[in-house]
């Protein structure tokens, strides 16, 4: 089964959740999908790194075959095309790769080059399979990289956990869209709260059954648990804000793999995201 | 010479656009003839790349030089291809605006911004 963790913004603890589930998980596969700073590896650690470079389509114009019809201008719906001078101008950053404008071309002057945005690396940490996203510095958009990731997903491990990227975009819904669960984590604040529901909605949106991390947790109100109380959320669980986990995970070590504390808070986590998918499945197969 | 500059309305009264990209309209003035016309911007509604389609417009109107408060990477990357010149209009009226033109008043607009892709900006 699929996991994916996220949530409204960055430094909530996406990365914490996700990697802690991944190490208490039996055999597990952990993916960071936050291509432009992936960070899950850091507390990983991989060995036997493999990696694979990933690429997208750019097309280009001969211009001896060219004869500035522009059917591939007005084709493009991102406007990456301009014709100057009798000469097609091709802007990278804003091509989305559809490769529309190489099918309309009557005068087949226009081709594809492969242009590289950055890779997949594979490793392992003890019972982790740890896969990695990353975009090359500079590169526009890093959804080439999470389909790449997703679409190699190694078989025969019971859990993939998916550290999405901050926020509710594109990037993220590409994330999210095949996962079979969705874990939002939130922290104790108003604007938690409204970051929380950026990440709720979207998951509503895409129709995932889903439930929340209270992460950061202190005495006193949590403006977070009340959110998940009036929206009816379940709550998986509730990290505590507190220095002994800090230390650890500022010290890029991974909490359950150090004390056992940890591992039975983020084990009875797990266990409720198992029993919850199964339940999906029966329910909503 | 054929001059273009992005406009708030069709009417010579109106005030100078502070978008080149997306803005509502284009005058194109003839400094000659005094002629004017207003051009729609088809750009205005682009989820992306709407300078790069603006910068075709202006380039297919042959036009001489862009008077604009500001212009993007992508745009103008387009219109210096065409040899357009760029010049910074500092009034918002466009009477004004084509006056400080004529009298070689404008400076040529240096400061090319990134680009707000999708994250306004004013």
């Amino acid at each position: 089964m699929k996991i994916a963790v996220l949530s409204g913004k960055g430094g909530t603890g996406k990365t914490l959740v996700s990697v802690n589930l991944a190490s208490v998980a039996k055999d597990s596969i952990y993916m960071d999908c936050d291509v432009e700073e992936p960070n899950g590896h850091l507390f990983f650690k991989p060995k036997d790194i493999e990696s694979e470079k990933v690429s997208i389509k750019i097309p280009f114009a001969d211009e001896k075959l060219c004869n500035g019809c522009r059917k591939c201008v007005d084709f493009c719906k991102f406007n990456a095309l301009a014709f100057v001078l009798n000469k097609l101008k091709v802007f990278d950053e804003v091509c989305h790769s559809c490769g529309g404008c190489v099918l309309f071309c009557p005068e087949k002057a226009l081709s594809e080059k492969e242009k590289i945005i950055g890779e997949v690396q594979r490793g392992v940490s003890e019972n982790v399979t740890v896969i990695t996203g990353i975009l090359n510095t500079g590169e526009k958009s890093g959804i080439p990289i999470i389909k790449k990731s997703l679409k190699d997903i190694p078989a025969g491990k019971e859990f993939t956990f998916i550290d999405c990227p901050p926020g509710s975009a594109c990037i993220v819904m590409e994330s999210i869209k095949d996962a079979d669960y969705c874990i939002l984590v939130a922290e104790p604040t108003l604007f938690g709260v409204h970051n929380l529901n950026m990440v709720y909605e979207l998951v509503r949106l895409f129709d995932k059954p889903h439930a929340v991390v209270l992460n950061k947790c202190l005495e006193g109100e949590n403006p977070a648990e009340k959110f998940c109380q009036e929206k009816d959320i379940q709550i998986l669980g509730r990290i505590p804000f507190d220095h002994e986990l800090g230390t650890l995970n500022s010290n890029a070590l991974i909490s359950v793999r150090e004390n056992q504390k940890y591992r039975d808070m983020f084990s009875s986590m797990l266990q409720i995201v198992a029993e919850e998918v199964q339940h999906e499945t029966v329910t909503n197969p | 010479m054929k001059i273009a500059i992005p406009v708030e309305d069709k009417s010579l009264e109106t005030s100078v656009c502070q978008s080149f990209g997306r803005t509502p309209f284009y005058l194109i003035y003839d400094t000659d003839s005094k002629e004017s016309i207003f051009l729609d911007n088809s750009a205005v509604a682009s989820q992306g790349g709407a300078g790069i389609k603006a910068a075709q417009t202006i380039v297919d109107n042959k036009v001489s030089a862009l008077l604009t408060p500001r212009c993007g990477e992508n745009a103008a990357e387009v219109l210096k291809a065409a040899h357009i010149k760029l010049y910074k209009t500092v009034d918002a009226s466009v009477q004004d605006t084509i006056d400080a033109f004529n009298d070689g008043k404008l400076s040529l607009l240096e400061d090319i911004h990134p680009g707000f892709h999708g994250h306004g900006g004013k």
